[in-house]
């Protein structure tokens, strides 16, 4: 399928509707499939039973991990241009770049697997521009000079990271009932770790370690000192402090800053579509 | 110099053998107990017991409560934990990075703990009695003047956090509880993160080979494997029982 036209499809609108039906088939079919113990693809969907899905319902949850694959996609080839171009300092930068690499080429062969082990085509993987048509210089291209180059590469990570967790934790409910979410939530909580590394890798690079915006977690909506403002998207709604509609400020006495920072929020396929197609050429 | 890692695992040891005496205990008793979710249960009374071993202990329930007062229960188990670290001289005098970062993982699981009491307390109507009591904690085991003992047990405690979210997530039926998890689990990942990242001199600690898979996944652990193996930490003092979780 067309990256691009998959990702203008792609709207979570149409992926929530089917919610209860879809669970219901889900949740029927989980059963028989661990029954039957099949475990021969990664995530436990085997072909053989994919007619008992039907053709809406089976939509939502492929299109939850067509999208995960597209963003896979984008941060492994991000990682991997980032390690060939020279601009990363040796120790620790390089070596966190390339634990994150190997993980991201990871995510990449184990969503196409699954999508393949349940009979679907995976989408192929997009061309990519970092550069957003020449507004970043992220691998130093265009004789940016190193410094400018690596604070680009630490700002882009952060942000791929950051939207990975939010677009992961988005999908959940289109997974639920499925033998997708359990792997799904796998990966979430790889991609926190990432972002966490990457955003303390960060503040140690531009000297901000104890700037309450520039931690592992998220304050508020804050993307943090210097990230560039077209990165605001990945933040907005982070600052939320109501959960399960318990105003966590009146009911723990602590500020708007800590709970918010105990919090990741969602993202939708759509935002997270948008963010990720910033960066996608065809 | 002594870890705290190597005192978990000399008390898991104990631990272990204990539960297979309370696996018998409940065989005995009539109980069907998939895989065993006990947690701390005192088998000294056995011969006394005849029946219904629960009594007064609480147990955490079934269906999305289970679920709810499991994570209440392992979020009652962080928060202490970091209440005790900043009382303990180990934060008093750490570099300000570290006590900042610890600072805020105080606030962060102490506001996951009192969201998860709110969020049951409302799901059952205000009925206290299915609402997991505050649990007692002895953290004896933990030196929180020494840095290798607070960070070494901060790790575990955030690495089982990430585990048994993951593995919780698929038990929940509950569109929004999950959404609610996958909010939580992700904070804890990046508290794994920087814990590891600070406490390990391995620049790749903070996803380290360790933990994280040759698929690039991180572990997902049923609730029984999660219990026993805070049982095994010896934190918890409060009996509890986790009788009707899948295992």
């Amino acid at each position: 399928m067309n990256i691009i036209k998959f990702l203008d499809e792609f709207t979570s609108d149409n992926l929530n509707k089917k919610m209860s039906s879809r669970r219901e088939v889900f949740s029927t079919l989980g059963s028989l499939s661990k029954k039957a113990a099949l475990v021969a693809v990664p995530f436990g969907l085997a072909t053989s039973s994919s007619k008992a899905y039907a053709a809406q319902d089976m939509d939502a949850a492929v299109s939850a991990l067509q999208l995960a694959l597209t963003l896979e996609y984008l941060e492994a080839e991000f990682y991997m241009m980032a390690l060939a171009s020279g601009v990363l300092p040796s120790g620790r930068p390089e070596s966190v770049y390339s634990q994150i690499s190997k993980h991201e080429n990871q995510h990449v062969a184990f969503l196409t697997a699954g999508l393949e082990g349940a009979g679907v085509e995976p989408v192929g993987k997009p061309t990519f521009d970092f550069t957003v048509g020449g507004m970043f210089d992220p691998f130093d291209d265009n004789n940016s000079g190193q410094e400018v180059a690596y604070a680009q590469l630490l700002a882009l990570a952060q942000a791929f990271e950051d939207t990975g967790v939010r677009a992961y934790k988005g999908q959940a409910g289109n997974l639920m009932g499925t033998d997708f979410l359990t792997p799904a939530l796998q990966i979430h909580s790889v991609e926190a770790k990432h972002a966490s590394e990457i955003r303390r890798l960060r503040a140690m690079v531009a000297g901000e370690t104890l700037n309450p915006d520039a931690l592992g977690w998220i304050t508020l909506d804050n993307r943090g000192p210097g990230m560039p403002e077209a990165t605001q998207a990945v933040y907005d709604g982070e600052e939320n402090v109501v959960q399960g509609g318990v105003n966590l400020v009146d009911a723990t006495g602590f500020d708007a800053v800590a709970v918010s920072q105990s919090y990741d929020e969602p993202m939708t396929g759509e935002t997270a579509s948008t963010i990720a197609g910033l960066f996608i050429v065809s | 110099m002594k870890k705290p890692i190597i005192k978990v695992e000399k008390a898991a040891i104990k631990q272990n053998n204990a539960g297979s005496s309370r696996r018998k205990f409940l065989k005995m008793g009539g109980l069907a107990v998939a895989g065993s979710g006990l947690l701390l249960y005192s088998c000294s009374d056995d011969d006394d017991v005849m029946g219904p071993v629960i009594g007064d202990v609480f147990d955490l329930g079934s269906g999305d409560l289970g679920i709810l007062n499991y994570a209440y229960a392992l979020e009652q188990l962080e928060a202490a934990f970091y209440t005790n670290v900043l009382d303990g001289s180990y934060w008093a005098g750490a570099s300000a990075e570290e006590k900042l970062i610890l600072e805020d993982l105080y606030k962060h699981e102490v506001i996951h703990r009192e969201f998860f009491k709110a969020a049951i307390t409302g799901a059952v109507n205000g009925d206290t009695s299915l609402v997991l009591p505050e649990l007692e904690f002895d953290f004896s085991g933990v030196d929180f003047g020494n840095r290798d003992s607070v960070l070494g047990t901060a790790s575990v405690l955030e690495d089982t956090g990430v585990a048994a979210y993951n593995g919780a997530g698929k038990l929940l039926t509950t569109p929004e509880y999950l959404v609610l998890a996958g909010k939580i689990v992700s904070v804890e990942a990046r508290h794994a993160s920087a814990i590891r990242s600070i406490f390990l001199s391995d620049d790749t600690a903070f996803a380290g080979d360790d933990v994280i898979d040759s698929n690039g996944l991180d572990p997902a652990k049923s609730p029984s494997e999660i219990l026993a193996a805070v049982g095994a930490t010896g934190f918890v003092k409060t009996e509890f029982t986790a009788n009707q979780l899948p295992s």
